[in-house]
Parts: structure tokens; sequence; C-alpha cells
């Protein structure tokens, strides 16, 4: 299967499962399932290709200037994970899907948990570096919605918090040293990046992209000191906890740290960093692991530690640590995925979690005891068990590091630290299964369906297969460690068995077990101790931490941000004139070279009526329905002047937007205010008009300076004009700009406008029902009402005009490419005539004549101008390429048709369905202030009197 | 003819910005859409001016004015009409829901906790 599809698969996969979701649960799962399979089985279609050594690349250019592509690789070590993550994803289905009740929102679930699987799958597919990024942050998001995935507990959205700002801080940081990587060799590609270890290693950035990329592992794969968080995610559901913790979210980290491990290890930086950390990390999450009294806990920090080991032998450089370390990942995910929904087996049914509320579960549950034993005797490393394997290697290998000079610091800490794994892995066993029946569980336990045990119970036969026949993975194994390391493998061949004869690691190991048994003999002294040593309790020092970030914020931001909108307007205003003087200042001026034009009286008329309608706007502003009168006056004035100077279409746009504007603010006026009062005081006036005059002057002088000039650079409007015709169809050069030229600007303003009108319709959605709706209800109008609501002579006018605007629109938009006109203006004026109607005829008599939702007018605008702009795909040109042709029926003139009239006619859709749509949610809120409703569009109607003259009564006008 | 439509766009964003830094609701969006108007006027002055002459290619006609500022501010009419009806309603809600048309809305200092 194609690499695309294989990434793609589970993020088209999670659609389905909320679709499915009415379905059943099952139906739910099932499908989830599916999806998984197909991309598991594609996965194996690849598998002959990874087993001849080759390498299956993908690629596509996505942003090639920038050093993105969407290139796939699939070698070794991404095939490795790629199999665990789709393989372990499939048993954690059938196991969440019995595992959540009914009261969960499974299709939800299941969708979070595919995006999940497909950020994974494309991290470990990812040939360029900056998608790996993308990829990584998306396992961030997806793994907080998994983990919060139970909204209504605090801990898990607190768990849910913490995961994504940790693991989100180590993607920032992460992304630092990927793009210091990318500059060092000059690609994002990681088979070039792989290809470059001189290089990198040499360069004077190379510590610096070193730290930041391992900041981005330690937190993913929860190193110390960024181990907290894992823990506290714990509060998901135990399918999230088996699935991240186990073999995936975690594992992302380690699988970084591997597929950089050509370039990093072997350098001393590398070595001291990763080996120290996960030494830490290893001992600290042991020892923490055996006094957790949750299950999930327990193994959270077991988690915490093995991935610590598992870093740890990264970290030493060697082949032979190379190979363990890959080894131990694929133990680790099926023991530990195993002991997860084995915890969560025995939550679900004995509704506690608590080892001290536990114990002699081993006759009450024997199918769960049996995969639980073996998964953490595994753990423990007992021999025949595939967690002695890898374990006996990691002490072999540690045995042979040197750290700090010390040749015995490394194999005590790795003994001491097995030794703890194994006391918890004990506890475990013993503590919960082993001991009296008891007959204080919550809820009486008995083996759960088998959906439930199954999947654990696939993974202990593993755990066993594996332990006893080693042979079995080892050239896999091999094949993935040999991947890790690049071209340069040396391994000594056959290494994996079970007996290696009396060796040092093996004396250690004996250690580990035996007193790993004796520390559990001494739990109660010990469990006693633990709890009175004062620990730092990091989940309390992360929030003081936080508090103290937003606390910083605030104190940055308040004094600026104060929430007072005068204030911001007022220093935006003054930096301006502040910026525009000093580029006045600072530049040159050239001579003025354009001759002034003169003027005759009647522009100078119009320039007075403008001018005196803005200052008349002023000082009576605050008579509120005045104002309105005036404003308009000064938008009409504004038309003319487009209409002297050149630009019909603008004068047509500018007239109907004016009426339209004026008729919202009136609008907006029946429930506003109808005056200001006087509230500021002179000086503060005062001072209001000196910036006011101060930002008019330089307005002033700017466009005086630049009408009087010439461009500097020589204009592209030439282009226009003379492509206008031939290129475009047209000959009105500003429409053809407008739907050919710059269709795609076009495109995005229908779409702005169209969400515009949403909004507002989204926002009265939210008045009418909220609590203001009480308010409009009970709402006493302030000024008195005229009582013919409906005056007839306007309805008939409307009604009668109606047609004749209709057809106007037409017009004008059939003639726009060629003369003034277009969708914009045509769509302006058939809203004007249809707004008319609901202002004479009432808002509900003109409503139920409306067949079609003005919101679906909008999208069938976008989608008509889409469409015709995906249509260019169609004949191989890009998006919005125009076309045109002339055709003639007789007996009528030749006339033009144009691709681009389509595109006009969505335009037209969308300015209709904007403009209705504001208006009409603003009349929706007038509608519920006055309850009186109209029955019939006019309220004196003498044909209604004529038809009513036979019934008893004659109704009449309110 | 320039020195009148200069100095109009002076005027249009004196009396804006005069409006705009009133307190409130109504008389700050009189004063954005005088800005509108303003904003509006100055691209379109861009294409530098000229009378009589409208970019509609014909035959007879030798110059024509600049028709790519006319293109660009005829979208941001239709725009801005947008951009005033969204603000006209959240002011509208503001009102409704507050009985108070203030533009300005100081942050009170003790509700800035960190929400748990």
């Amino acid at each position: 299967m194609s690499l695309f599809l294989l990434v793609a698969l589970p993020f088209f996969g999670a659609l389905l499962p909320g679709i499915m979701n009415s379905a059943g649960r099952s139906a739910c799962a099932g499908v989830t399932f599916t999806v998984s399979l197909a991309a598991f089985v594609g996965l194996l279609t690849n598998l002959p290709a990874i087993l001849a050594g080759q390498t299956v690349m993908a690629r596509i250019d996505w942003m090639p200037e920038l050093g993105l592509n969407f290139t796939l690789m699939l070698d070794g070590l991404g095939f490795f994970f790629a199999l665990l993550i789709l393989g372990i994803g499939m048993l954690i289905i059938v196991y969440g899907r019995n595992y959540l009740s009914r009261e969960d929102n499974m299709g939800e679930f299941f969708t979070y948990l595919l995006l999940f699987q497909g950020a994974m799958v494309g991290i470990v597919m990812s040939d360029n570096i900056l998608l790996l990024l993308v990829f990584w942050e998306l396992t961030s998001l997806a793994s907080f919605l998994l983990i919060g995935y139970w909204k209504h507990l605090a801990e898990g959205r607190q768990g849910a918090r913490m995961a994504l700002t940790v693991t989100g801080m180590g993607g920032l940081s992460m992304i630092g040293g990927m793009l210091i990587l990318g500059q060092i060799v000059g690609s994002y590609d990681l088979s070039v990046i792989l290809q470059n270890r001189e290089a990198i290693q040499a360069d004077p950035m190379f510590l610096p992209a070193l730290i930041l990329i391992l900041l981005g592992c330690f937190t993913k794969s929860a190193q110390f000191p960024f181990h907290f968080w894992l823990p506290h995610a714990m509060a998901a559901p135990t399918p999230v906890s088996a699935y991240l913790h186990s073999a995936t979210m975690v594992k992302a980290g380690i699988f970084l740290m591997a597929r950089m491990w050509p370039v990093f290890s072997g350098t001393p930086e590398w070595f001291y960093l990763v080996t120290s950390a996960g030494l830490i990390t290893m001992v600290l999450g042991a020892v923490i692991a055996l006094f957790k009294h949750d299950l999930k806990s327990l193994l959270a920090f077991s988690t915490v530690s093995h991935l610590g080991l598992i870093t740890m032998l990264l970290g030493t450089g060697t082949a032979f640590g190379a190979l363990a370390a890959v080894f131990h990942i694929l133990n680790h995910a099926t023991f530990k995925a195993a002991l997860f929904m084995s915890a969560g087996i025995v939550d679900h049914e004995a509704h506690t979690r608590d080892i001290r509320r536990l114990g002699g579960l081993r006759h009450l549950m024997p199918v769960t005891f049996t995969i639980a034993t073996v998964a953490a005797l595994s753990m423990a490393g007992i021999p025949l068990l595939n967690g002695f394997l890898s374990k006996e290697m990691m002490l072999e290998e540690a045995h042979h590091t040197v750290l700090f000079g010390s040749h015995w610091l490394v194999p005590v800490m790795a003994t001491v630290g097995s030794l703890f794994s194994a006391a918890y892995c004990f506890r475990f066993i013993g503590h919960t299964f082993l001991g009296p029946v008891r007959d204080d569980y919550p809820h009486k336990p008995h083996d759960p369906n088998a959906g439930m045990w199954l999947p654990p119970a696939l993974l202990a036969v593993l755990v066993v297969v594996i332990g006893v026949a080693p042979f079995l993975v080892q050239d896999f194994v091999f094949l993935v460690a040999k991947a890790v390391m690049g071209d340069a493998a040396v391994l000594k061949t056959k290494y994996i068995k079970i007996w290696h004869g009396l060796t040092p690691a093996l004396y250690m190991s004996l250690i580990a077990v035996f007193g790993g048994l004796a520390v559990l003999m001494l739990f109660k002294p010990l469990s006693k101790i633990w709890e009175t040593t004062p620990r730092p309790e990091a989940k309390v020092i992360f929030e003081a931490m936080i508090a103290a970030f937003v606390r910083l914020s605030q104190v940055l931001t308040h004094p600026l941000h104060n929430g007072s909108f005068t204030r911001y307007a007022m220093i935006g205003v003054i930096a301006m004139i502040a910026a525009g003087y000093h580029a006045y200042a600072t530049g040159t001026v050239a001579a003025p070279v354009r001759a002034i034009q003169s003027a005759g009286p009647v522009p100078i008329a119009g320039w007075a009526m403008l001018v005196a309608a803005t200052c008349g706007l002023v000082i009576m502003h605050r008579q509120r329905l005045l104002a309105l009168i005036l404003i308009g006056i000064v938008g009409l004035m504004v038309s003319v002047g487009f209409v002297y100077l050149s630009a019909p279409d603008l004068a047509m746009t500018q007239f109907t937007v004016e009426v339209v504007t004026i008729i919202l603010l009136l609008l907006a006026l029946n429930f506003l205010p109808n005056q200001t009062p006087v509230e500021s005081t002179t000086l503060r006036r005062t001072r209001d008009a000196v910036v006011s005059v101060a930002a008019g002057l330089a307005t002033f002088g700017l466009a005086y300076h630049y009408l009087l000039r010439d461009f500097i650079d020589p204009s592209i409007s030439e282009f226009h004009l003379a492509n206008s015709y031939k290129g475009g169809g047209g000959t009105n050069v500003v429409n053809v700009i407008l739907v050919d030229f710059r269709g795609f600007d076009t495109f995005g303003e229908i779409i702005v406008l169209g969400i515009a009108a949403l909004l507002i319709y989204a926002l009265t959605e939210a008045l009418l029902n909220g609590p203001v709706r009480r308010r409009l209800l009970n709402r006493v109008p302030d000024q008195p009402r005229s009582g013919d609501m409906h005056p007839m002579m306007m309805v008939v006018v409307t009604r009668v005009i109606m047609p004749v605007v209709l057809l106007v629109g037409f017009y004008i938009f059939l003639r726009g490419h060629n003369e003034p006109g277009g969708g914009f203006i045509a769509g302006l004026i058939v809203s004007i005539a249809v707004v008319m109607q609901y202002m004479a005829s009432g808002f509900s008599w003109a409503s139920a004549r409306l067949k079609y939702p003005y919101h679906g007018v909008i999208g069938a605008g976008v989608l008509v101008a889409g469409l015709t702009g995906i249509g260019s795909w169609f004949v191989g040109k890009p998006f919005l390429t125009s076309d045109f042709t002339y055709v003639r029926i007789p007996p009528f003139y030749k006339f033009e048709l144009a691709t681009a009239a389509l595109f006009d006619l969505g335009v037209f859709l969308a300015v209709v369905g904007a403009v209705m749509l504001s208006l009409e949610s603003f009349s929706r809120l007038a509608r519920r202030a006055d309850s009186a409703e109209n029955e019939h569009p006019m309220d004196i109607d003498p044909s209604r009197a004529v038809s009513a003259e036979g019934s008893t009564d004659m109704k009449e006008g309110n | 003819m320039e020195l009148l439509v200069a100095s109009a766009i002076g005027v249009l964003t004196t009396a804006g910005v005069y409006l705009t830094l009133r307190l409130r609701t109504f008389p700050v969006i009189l004063g954005m859409s005088l800005l509108t108007y303003a904003v509006n006027v100055f691209l379109f002055a861009s294409g530098r001016l000229t009378i009589g002459a409208p970019p509609i290619l014909s035959d007879g006609a030798t110059t024509y004015t600049d028709p790519l500022p006319q293109a660009l501010v005829l979208t941001a009419i239709v725009i801005s009409f947008g951009m005033t009806a969204v603000v006209v309603m959240i002011s509208l809600g503001a009102y409704l829901g507050s009985d108070d048309d203030h533009v300005d809305d100081p942050i009170e200092a003790a509700g800035s906790e960190v929400r748990k």
C-alpha cells in the first residue's frame, strides 16, 4: 500500500466513528477496527521490501521553498514502530469497546484514538523533519484529547493539561533544534541528514541542536526531570493508558532518539546527557513505583523506569546498546500493554485500583491472574519470558559502560534499578492476586468477557513465545537495529539467546531478582520510611510555576491592556502619526510633477456638502438619528465623488452599501439610546480634538503629497488595461480584475463576508436564547409607535417595484463584465429589493415567503464560485483560470459566454445571502421586542374588508 | 481638484478619529464608518485622480484611469459593510446584556485568578 494512503488512512478513518456512533457501540468499534486493520495490512504489504533491506520512499513537494516536503520513508525502524502502533492499536480497540461504559461517547473516543494513531504513524514514517514536527505536535494534541477524555474528572482534565504543557514545550524546543539541524545540513530530509554525521558533529551549533532536540525527546518519553506528567496522565481511561504509555506516545521520544542515533551518538555530549538522564530515570522510576498503591500509578512509574532503561541503552552509543534498546522496546510494548489492560480489568471488575484494598484475586479472576502474572514476571526479568532477554542484554551493556570515569557506577545503578523493578513486579502480583480472598472489595470481582481478556492474553502469549524462542524474532530485531545504526552496523550475530553461560550479567540479574524478593518481604517497614520521608511533589511545583507565569504575563499585559478601547485607539493613532512624522522627517521629498487639475463649481459644491455634513456630524453626534442622516449625506457625497473621478463601479457600490448600512444602523438604533450623554470633560474633548486634527492633517498631507507625484515604480495597472479584453474577455477592467485577474482575492472576500454574516446570525441566536431574551420581550419602546405599522402605500409600491428592481439587478449583473456593474453591485441591489419587502410588509410576512434560507444562499454562492474555480482543473489549468467564448444564437446578436460570469454569480449569491442574513438577524431582535405580530402585510386593507363582509365580525387593524 | 480630495480625506479622518475616541458605542461606530470612507477614498486616490476616463475599454478612448485601486476599494466597501454589521451586533449585544453602551471595560484587579 502506498505510504501516503497508510498515513492518511487513520486520519480519514477518524471521520467514521462519529458517524457510526448512532449505529451502536459495536458498529462504532468495528469500523474503527477495520480502519486499523486496513492500515495494518497495508503496512504488511511493505514487509517484503523491508526484509530485503530496502527503504520505501514516497514524496510530494509541498513547500519546496521552505524545505518542507511531504516525504515519507519506511525502513526497518519505521516499520517496527508502525507495527507496534497499529498492532497494539487493534488490540486496544477491541479492549476499549468492552471497557467503556454506556455513558461514554464511543464515537468521540475512537475518533481521538484514530487521530492519535495517524499522528504516530506519521511520526515514524516522516522523512522530512518539518513534517515530523507537524505529526509530533499532532500526537501532543490528540493525546491531550485522549487523556482528558473523561471530561467530568478534574484529575483527567488536569492530567491532560499537564501532559500537553510538558510535551508541548518539549515540542517547541524540538522545533528549534530541528531548524538548527536543517540549517547545518542544508536539507530537512532525514535521509540527507543521516548521511551528514561528520558535518553535524563538527558544527559549532551541534550542542544547542542536540539539547533542544533531546528536550523534545525527554519530555515526550517522560525522562527525568520531566517524568512527572506521565503518572498524572493515568487519569485517562485505561485503554488510553495502555496504548499511549506502552507502545506509542512515550515511545515517540525513544523513536526519535533512535532515529537520530547515527548522527548524534558517539559524541561525549550525547553519551553524558542521554545515559545519565536514562540512568537516573530508571532508578528513580523503579523506586517510586514500588511505593505506589494505585495499580496504574505503579505501572506508570514502571513505564518511566523502563523508558529510562531504553534511553540509557541508546545513550551508550554502542551497536550492542542499540540492539538491546530495540529489543527492549518490543518486549516492553508487549508486557506493559498487557499489564495496563490487566490493571484496567481489575479496576473494571473490582471497582478499585488501590493495591491495599485488593489481594486474593487469583481465585476470583484466574484468567486475568495468569495474564498479569506472565507479563509482570517478564517485566521482573524472570527467565523464559521476553523481559529477561532484553534485561540481560541491558545488564551486559551496563557492565561495559564507564560513566564519569567510574567502572562501577552504571552497573550498580542498573542492578539497583532492576532490583526495584523486580520488587514492584512481585508486589503487583503478590498484593493484587495472591494472599487470601477478602470480603471487602468494593465490587465482587470476576473474570471479564473474552473481549477484554483476549487482547492482553494475545500479548502474554507473545511474551512467552519470544521468551522461549527468541530466534523467531532475532532476525527482525537485527534488521531494525541495523536501520537504527545506518549502514555502519557491526553486530555480533546470534546474540539473542537464553543462556550465555555464567556472565556478570547473570549474577547481576540474580542479585536483582532475589534482592527484589527481599525488598518485598521488607515492604511494610520500607513503606513506613517512604511515607515519612519528605519528597518534592511534582504537581505542586508544576502548578506553582504555571501560576507564576500567569502572574508574570498579567503584570506585563494588564497595564497595557486594561480594557479601555479609547486608550488603545488613542495610542494607535498617536503611534501612527509619530511613525508618519518620522518617515517625513527622515525621508526625502521629491518635487511635485503632476499639475493640479482645476475644479469647477460642481466639485466644490460637493466638497462643501461633504465637509459641512462631516462637521455637522461631529457637532451634533449626540442626536443619534440626526447623526445617521448626516452620515448618509457623507456617504452620498463620497459616491458622487467616485462618479466624478471616473469610478462608476465604486459609486454604485458605495451608494448601495450606504443604503443597507443606514438600514442596519436604524435597526440598531431602535434598541440603543437615542442620545449620547455628555460625559467627557472639556479638557478631554480638547485633547481628543488636538489628536484628531493632527491625524487629519497628517492624512491630508500624505494624500496631497502623493496626488501631485507619479508612481515611483511603474504600475501593474497597465498590464490589466492591456489584457482585460484580450485575456479576460471584458471591457470593464475593474470587473475583470475582480472576477478574473484577482479572482482568488475575491473568492476570499466573499468567504469573509459570509463568515461575518454567519457571525451576526450566531450572535443573534446567542442573544435570543440567553438572558437578553426576557429583557427584549419586556422592553417598552422609548418612543411611541406609529399606529400604521405597515402603510398600504408603501406595501403596494414596494411590491410593484420589486420585479422592476430585480430586473435592474439582473441587468446590472449581466452587463457587469463590460459596463459598470457586476455581482457585488447586483447583489446589493437585489438585497435592497428584498429588504424593502421586510420593511413594508413586516418580518413574518416576508420570511414566510422565503423559500431558501440565507445561510444556504451564502453557501451556494461560495460553492458556485469555488466550483467555477475548480472547473479549470479539469482542463489542466490552475485554480480559477477563466475562459470565454462568443456564441451567436439566431436571431440574436453575438454574445459572450465567460466562466467569469459564473464566478460572478457566486459573488452575487454570497453578497445577497450575507447582506440579507445580517439584516434579517437584526430584525429578528426587533421582532422579539414587538410581541404584536402582523398577520397581514397591510394593517388596513380594503380588499380584506370586502371578503370579510359575509362573516360575523370584521377584523380591525391594530 | 487634488486639494479638494486630499482635504476631504483629512476632514473625514479628523472627524472619524474624534468620534472613535468617544466613550459610547454609537459614536464610535459612526467614527469608524467615517474612517472607512477616509481610507477607501485614500486608497482610491492612490491611483491618482482622473476625470472623465473610466476604466471601461472603448475604441475611442485613449486614456483610462487606474483600475487597480478601484477593484481593491470595491471589495473593501463591501467588506466594510460586513465589518460594520458585526461591530454593531456586538455593541448591541453588549448593550442589551448589560444595559450599558460604554466602549471601555476596565479589568477588575480581583478578577484575574488562575483558573484551576
